[in-house]
């Protein structure tokens, strides 16, 4: 997968959740949420990938970054079981 | 053959609780206050003669032979004409009216071809059947008079003929063209034995406004309007009603048959979506189905540079399930998937995302729904719990204000923009949302309250200042809201929208349209009365597709205009069956109704039926495959009816993606451009070769019927199943109405739908189950169906497509009337004599500073790509945009557009691309990728 694309198309769902919810916290959640609903899994899986490349994933605006920490935690939890 | 005989009470029905009892031919009749004599007399089994009446058509009383006798009145009145009276006394047969009668008719026969063998139309010829009916049989003038029997005949449309020698000037087609179609394209011009039917100003009719809808034929009461091919082909033998194949209308159509051929398509007047009336396309561009181009043989190859080998079914349906197996052995389940199809039926997208999810394992099914209409899933969903329109076509009727955003329905959308036009004829204010000045702008009789004539890609601003006026002018519905909505919710939303930022004057700024105008479009949609959002691809197909629904679904919510007859929030969907093709599962993350793949207790459900286990997570939506396909993950599809190759944005990605494949399998009814990339080709079936149900833009359910059989030899459901089969998963059925069953036992909204009612019914709108056994015209009565109405902020977001110095013109794209999609269908018609080629339509002032003149070639170039086209210097488009259609490959427009999308659903944004126009010097020698699809594959080597 071209990760600048999936890149732009993270940052573009986090502006969305980001103006439409106050709470930050909750445009996080909502926004990974929205990964986890649309993105098939090896789209997710690249997008954090990207997270954990050593860039720390700059190209990624923060509500996105964070969203995608959340995924890498599902991840972490389904190696975990 | 019923088709111009079906009953016909003459005049039409009239609603009102006043009923009204009268007395014809001494038998009593009740009927409602309003209602004609000549109708109160059909209903009473009494037929009048007539000539100029029919209850398509308001009464006119021209032919004079409809005359009855009233009790205690002189003279002898029309019935068509005259209402109904209490304690009226009708007589419609008399010695009197008898002579009146004939001597009317022998008038009319007077001018008319003796000679009843001639007579194309015969058994449908209303004028023999009333001279028989008043008893002339010869006429006593002779023919030595003036008449009209040498009048030439005008050919000249590629459908129907007009023969003025025919014609009884009864005026029934100029009416039809303006009661029904709303073009009034016709008239009478001249005076007494001069008159004559006229297209526009003595034009021939290919050259006048006449739109080809085929109303003035229908409503002809005699042969002087025929349709060419009952000339060429002679009467038809049999009658099958079914459903449209081209827009999302959904047209109910008799086509009436000889042999297993179709003669003509007559529109159904017992059909809901379009009450007999028809376009151009349905009515009469139907030729494409028995085409040359037709391939009619399975075709496989190893790699896209071989030749085709032709092979029979049996091979190419086992090479295609080895060649997919094989992928997944080596990449993984995730290395293949499935493209369902708008033009197929429920039955066969159904069975295309099953044979997905059950026998490839995984959910990499999407369809086409992708690149138009998603944002309406994501957006309905999201506020009022499902992913449909809220009304029926006929609630237009009972709209005050009409706000018509980013569609363009007499070109996209033309019998149910017909019945639109006909509501604002009788007083309906409308607003107009468009870059372009699209024909409901101004056309005949009707003229917008108000164009707003917004830049591309800025509807949400738009939509969030039309919501603070309604709130900051206190035009709320709060009664509604506290009762319908989450309080919660809305109380976030009104803060939003109350700031400055969303006023009117900050939007005009963005959207290019004066601040007052915003203001008075949006007091209008408040105050108007039964306010009703209408839109299209102009919304979705943006990267604020989905943001601009949940907005238009806001300013519903918060206006109260959303639950009953004459409001609502309607997309009108492109193709046909794309309410359906969403419906029936066919995107990567919900199964059938719109459930997520991720419930468990709804996939237990699946599973149980299906006898499979079914992947929890979501597949790839059509452009994450193509980039999958690019990085090697993605290596095998099946494609039902689609042209990805063409349809899709930025095509030279989408062509390396397909090149990249091991296995394409293109299953078409014709060698499209993707079949060029395809290692499989299996030839599909057109709409009138199988059974099947199409779901139109008013989640109407609707049958299709087999009107011939499968020139290939298989309905796609057939091929479908077979090729599953032959993959390792069986599926067997022994008609589509098995698969309905199934749909209707695992989702909800269809429960209730079968092949028995929809025979019963004639069609059923979704949800239809226990608590609506008849189906939902309206939704959202009462409560939304998620509950509580969800009001969502809204914040405006520029697209990242800027124009800038060397792409300073933005670019969007539309359809016409005569074409349709990427014209696979249309371009293979007659409909090319009015659309030759895509036009880029330039304003004068951009035209006049790049030395573009009308008509001269000009090159489009965007940051993506270039391609070449005729310009059309017009002042329908602004400055600083411009237009084009998308329906011909060799100018092949999505060589330029891009792959911004939409943030939630990866719609394309095809409506907003910054692009530069300049002479093509060498007469646009280098179109698009320059060169064309193959018409049969044999030429595509």
């Amino acid at each position: 997968m071209d990760i600048h694309h999936l890149v732009t198309m993270a940052n573009q769902i986090a502006d969305f959740f980001c103006t439409s919810n106050p709470d930050r916290a909750e445009a996080v959640a909502a926004t990974a949420q929205h990964l986890r609903s649309f993105w098939d899994p090896r789209m997710r899986r690249e997008i954090v990938a990207h997270l954990r490349d050593g860039t720390d994933a700059a190209d990624l605006n923060d509500v996105a970054r964070d969203a995608v920490r959340l995924l890498a935690n599902d991840s972490a939890a389904k190696k975990a079981v | 053959m019923l088709s111009k005989t079906d009953r016909d009470y003459g005049t039409p029905a009239r609603t009102s609780a006043t009923l009204v009892t009268l007395a014809i031919d001494g038998r009593e009749i009740t009927v409602p206050e309003g209602t004609s004599v000549m109708r109160a007399a059909a209903l009473a089994d009494t037929a009048i003669p007539r000539l100029c009446a029919t209850d398509a058509l308001e009464p006119f009383g021209s032919c004079r032979l409809c005359l009855i006798e009233i009790e205690g009145r002189n003279g002898y009145p029309a019935s068509c004409t005259t209402p109904v009276e209490a304690g009226m006394k009708v007589r419609t047969r008399s010695p009197m009216l008898e002579r009146l009668r004939r001597g009317v008719m022998e008038l009319y026969m007077s001018d008319h071809p003796a000679d009843r063998a001639t007579c194309a139309g015969n058994g449908n010829c209303e004028l023999h059947a009333m001279a028989d009916a008043v008893g002339v049989g010869e006429v006593r003038y002779g023919w030595a008079g003036r008449n009209h029997l040498d009048a030439a005949r005008d050919t000249s449309n590629p459908y129907f003929a007009f023969d003025p020698a025919r014609c009884i000037v009864c005026s029934r087609c100029v009416r039809a063209c303006e009661e029904v179609q709303g073009t009034f394209a016709l008239t009478i011009d001249g005076r007494g034995f001069d008159s004559v039917v006229s297209p526009s100003q003595r034009q021939p009719f290919l050259e006048s406004e006449c739109v080809s809808c085929g109303a003035c034929v229908q409503a002809c009461p005699t042969d002087a309007l025929i349709e060419k091919s009952m000339l060429e082909r002679g009467l038809p033998q049999r009658s099958v009603t079914t459903t449209c194949g081209y827009c999302g209308v959904g047209c109910s159509f008799k086509a009436e048959v000889k042999g297993d051929e179709v003669v003509r398509m007559l529109p159904n007047r017992d059909g809901m979506p379009n009450h007999g009336h028809s376009c151009v396309k349905g009515r009469f561009a139907w030729g494409y189905a028995t085409h040359p181009d037709r391939v009619l043989t399975p075709m496989v190859r190893e790699k896209i540079t071989d030749a085709w080998r032709v092979v029979s079914w049996d091979e190419a349906i086992g090479y295609a399930a080895r060649r997919l197996k094989d992928i997944q052995t080596r990449h993984g389940n995730g290395a293949i998937g499935g493209i369902t199809s708008s033009r197929c039926t429920n039955e066969e997208t159904y069975l295309v995302q099953k044979m997905v999810r059950a026998a490839f394992g995984n959910n990499n099914v999407d369809t086409c729904a992708r690149v138009c209409h998603s944002p309406t899933g994501y957006g309905l969903k999201t506020t009022l719990g499902t992913s449909a329109g809220t009304q029926d076509f006929d609630s237009v009727l009972q709209a005050d204000v009409i706000l018509v955003i980013g569609c363009n329905p007499t070109d996209g959308h033309p019998v149910f923009a017909s019945l639109m036009k006909r509501r604002l004829r009788q007083g309906a204010r409308l607003i107009v949302a468009d870059p372009r000045a699209i024909d409901l702008v101004r056309t005949p009789h009707i003229e917008a309250a108000y164009h707003l004539q917004l830049l591309p890609g800025t509807n949400v601003a738009l939509i969030n200042a039309f919501a603070h006026v309604v709130l900051s002018e206190g035009l709320a519905d709060e009664d509604f809201v506290r009762e319908r909505c989450e309080g919660p919710a809305y109380e976030l939303w009104k803060k939003f929208i109350l700031e400055e930022r969303n006023s009117p004057e900050a939007a005009a700024g963005a959207t290019g349209v004066p601040a007052e105008k915003i203001r008075a479009a949006a007091r209008l949609y408040a105050t108007g009365g039964n306010a009703v959002i209408y839109y299209g691809l102009g919304v979705t197909e943006h990267s604020q597709g989905s943001t601009m629904v949940l907005g238009m679904a806001n300013l519903a919510m918060a206006t109260g205009n959303l639950g009953r007859p004459g409001v609502g929030v309607n997309p009108l969907r492109g193709q046909n069956n794309v309410q359906g093709s969403c419906d029936m599962g066919s995107f990567p993350h919900e199964l059938t109704g719109y459930r997520h793949i991720s419930d468990a207790a709804l996939r237990a459900s699946f599973e149980h039926e299906w006898k499979v286990r079914l992947d929890a997570e979501p597949g790839l939506r059509i452009p994450n495959m193509f980039d999958a396909a690019l990085d090697g993950s993605f290596r095998g599809i099946y494609i039902q009816g689609e042209d990805i190759a063409q349809s899709d944005p930025n095509t030279h990605h989408v062509v390396a993606a397909l090149s990249a494949m091991e296995c394409v399998i293109v299953h078409d009814i014709f060698f499209n451009e993707t079949a060029r990339y395809a290692h499989v080709f299996l030839p599909g079936s057109s709409f009138l070769e199988k059974d099947g149900t199409f779901t139109n833009s008013e989640r109407r359910i609707s049958r299709v019927r087999k009107v011939m059989p499968p020139l290939a030899g298989k309905a796609d459901w057939e091929v479908t199943c077979e090729l599953s089969t032959a993959f390792g998963y069986p599926m067997h059925y022994a008609h589509p109405s098995e698969i309905m069953d199934e749909i209707a036992r695992l989702t909800p909204t269809f429960a209730g739908v079968n092949y028995e009612k929809l025979e019963r019914l004639g069609s059923v709108q979704w949800p239809c189950n226990d608590k609506a056994p008849a189906g939902t015209p309206v939704m959202h009565m009462g409560s939304f169906v998620r509950g509580k109405g969800r009001f969502v902020i809204t914040e405006y977001i520029p697209t990242d497509e800027r124009t800038g110095p060397r792409f300073p013109l933005i670019l969007t794209t539309g359809r016409i009337l005569t074409q349709y999609n990427v014209g696979t269908q249309t371009r293979r018609t007659p409909n090319v004599v009015w659309h030759q080629e895509d036009l880029l339509e330039i304003h004068p002032h951009d035209a006049e500073q790049r030395g573009v003149t009308d008509g001269s070639m000009v090159r489009v170039s965007s940051r993506i790509g270039e391609t070449a086209m005729r310009a059309h210097v017009t002042e329908r488009v602004p400055p600083g945009v411009v237009y084009t259609t998308f329906h011909h490959q060799s100018s092949g427009i999505n060589i330029v557009t891009t792959e911004n999308s939409d943030w939630a659903t990866n719609c394309p944004e095809y409506k907003v691309t910054a692009v530069q126009v300049m002479p093509a010097g060498d007469a646009g020698a280098r179109r698009a990728t320059g060169q064309s699809a193959a018409a049969h594959p044999a030429a595509g080597r």
